[in-house]
């Protein structure tokens, strides 16, 4: 383990001069994962860690139709939140489905979006094919044991998977990235947010180095919307997805008029399901028409061996959640 | 243990003259530390090694397990993810800390009234969450209970006793 500068900022302009003139610094905020790749993994190895957990970005307020959550919101506050339980329950659902309630106590949102995969290829620095880790060596995954890894936005170059619950539900929801730099603020919608890997699966999300994500604002459901995030896991709690769904629907007299689908825990990021949602605006809420969608939904994937069986289950998963929110059983 | 991974500060030439020594003060079990460790240094560590406060125990090392759990500021979290840094002006709880004059807490009474543990290695860990659970109100049912310990791992698979001990706490009975 390499030493490092610690720093804790005493402000969010003063935190970004920090990292942002150091390509060897990064942020800390809960730590989850960056400390487990730090002191555990050795993955990563930054000169300097410039603590931000103390900055004010922790206030979740609610304007103009859209709820708006500080980046250094944890898990449990924002799972807490009477708007979130009355309003987004699948946000609650996918944010009360993640991790463990210590876990949750110390992640923040900021950090869950920049949650790093768990591919264990990757987490370990002895695998000499990475290509995330190590560009242009390869990918150790796709011949090797794969299970938790993705089968949509993956290809021989990478199948790590976006492991966030909370993250299927926001691309959902339409949520946006507050994003505060050098050079100012700026948004960006969480589905243009992350890079489907490619060639370079390095390249994870949009951010410049030394910007600091601020806040995720989440713009509400139309009233009488229902909604859920169902996780498929190999144990009951405290696992990572196989697969998952987070849906919404708007139903009025038998007509879907809103659709909402993403899946997790098969996508390089998490993945917004637009074709799903084509076939259901419009149609007549029936088992038909959820079959349809997540027949959709789950195209051109990529698989090896170990993860084949997501193909399925992903539709499946889909296919539940949307039975569930609409209590439409086939 | 791998060989070049102690605590021990190894000095970083570093042409910036970045210091790898923080200085923290914190509250633990209600008395006042006051620090100097490596910045690689995590809350675990700086309890077993330094403080001498060895009943929180290290498992997995790694955020897998549960067995690190103490309160920071009153929250459960995972000692061995967190940098003792970041406790700098927090009040950190061990299961050291829980026992009031002598008198065990209510939570450790249950604990061994119900046979909560087999082996023990993980139980200080399955104390300090119980404590967090309850205060955070997820003992409402056994369903709910065992959802919200989910994070801590017996691997003796004690945990029909631990539920039951939470439970009674919680004041459910024996329902």
């Amino acid at each position: 383990m390499q030493p490092f500068e610690y720093i804790r900022a005493d402000g969010a302009d003063a935190a970004i001069a920090l990292v942002g003139r150091d390509p060897d610094a990064q942020y800390l905020a809960g730590g989850t994962t960056q400390l487990d790749l730090m002191l555990k993994d050795g993955v990563l190895e930054p000169g300097r860690l410039v603590d931000i957990t103390r900055l004010p970005l922790r206030a979740i307020t609610r304007a103009d139709g859209a709820l708006h959550v500080g980046a250094l919101t944890t898990m449990e506050e924002l799972a807490a939140d009477p708007t979130v339980a009355e309003r987004l329950p699948l946000v609650r659902d996918a944010l009360l489905a993640g991790a463990s309630p210590q876990l949750r106590n110390m992640a923040t949102i900021g950090g869950n979006v920049m949650q790093r995969t768990r591919c264990r290829y990757f987490r370990d620095p002895t695998v000499a094919r990475c290509n995330k880790r190590a560009p242009g060596s390869g990918c150790a995954a796709v011949t090797g044991v794969a299970r938790m890894h993705a089968v949509l936005g993956a290809s021989q170059h990478c199948i790590a998977v976006h492991a966030s619950d909370l993250c299927v539900s926001l691309v959902a929801l339409d949520a946006v990235v507050h994003v505060r730099g050098a050079g100012g603020e700026r948004s960006v919608p969480l589905t243009e947010f992350y890079v489907v890997p490619g060639k370079r699966p390095d390249i994870e999300n949009v951010l410049e180095h030394g910007e600091l994500i601020t806040a995720i604002e989440i713009p509400m459901l139309p009233v009488g919307a229902q909604s859920g995030y169902l996780k498929i896991r190999d144990r009951a709690s405290y696992e990572f997805a196989l697969t998952s769904a987070a849906a919404a629907l708007v139903i009025e007299d038998g007509t879907i008029a809103t659709a909402r689908v993403a899946v997790g825990g098969v996508g390089t990021i998490p993945w917004r399901a637009r074709e799903a949602e084509s076939i259901l605006t419009g149609a007549t809420a029936s088992s038909d028409a959820f079959r349809s969608a997540a027949e959709a939904a789950i195209q051109e994937s990529f698989t090896v061996p170990g993860t084949a069986f997501k193909v399925g289950l992903a539709k499946r998963t889909i296919r539940r959640i949307l039975q569930t929110i609409s209590g439409i059983q086939p | 243990m791998e060989q070049g991974r102690s605590h021990a500060t190894r000095p970083r030439p570093d042409a910036a003259g970045r210091s790898t020594v923080v200085d923290v003060t914190a509250q633990v079990n209600g008395n006042a530390c006051r620090l100097r460790l490596d910045s690689r240094v995590t809350l675990l560590d700086a309890l077993r090694d330094v403080l001498d406060l060895t009943g929180t125990k290290k498992g997995c090392d790694q955020g897998a397990c549960g067995t690190c759990t103490v309160l920071v500021d009153g929250k459960r979290v995972l000692a061995c993810l967190t940098l003792a840094a970041q406790c700098d002006g927090r009040e950190v709880t061990t299961i050291e800390g829980l026992a009031s004059d002598g008198a065990l807490h209510p939570v450790q009474e249950a604990f061994v009234r119900h046979d909560g543990f087999q082996c023990g290695y993980c139980t200080p860990g399955q104390i300090m969450s119980a404590v967090g659970l309850l205060e955070e109100g997820r003992a409402g049912s056994d369903e709910e209970i065992r959802e919200f310990m989910s994070g801590n791992l017996c691997r003796c698979g004690a945990y029909p006793n631990i539920v039951a001990a939470i439970r009674e706490v919680a004041g459910r009975g024996s329902e």
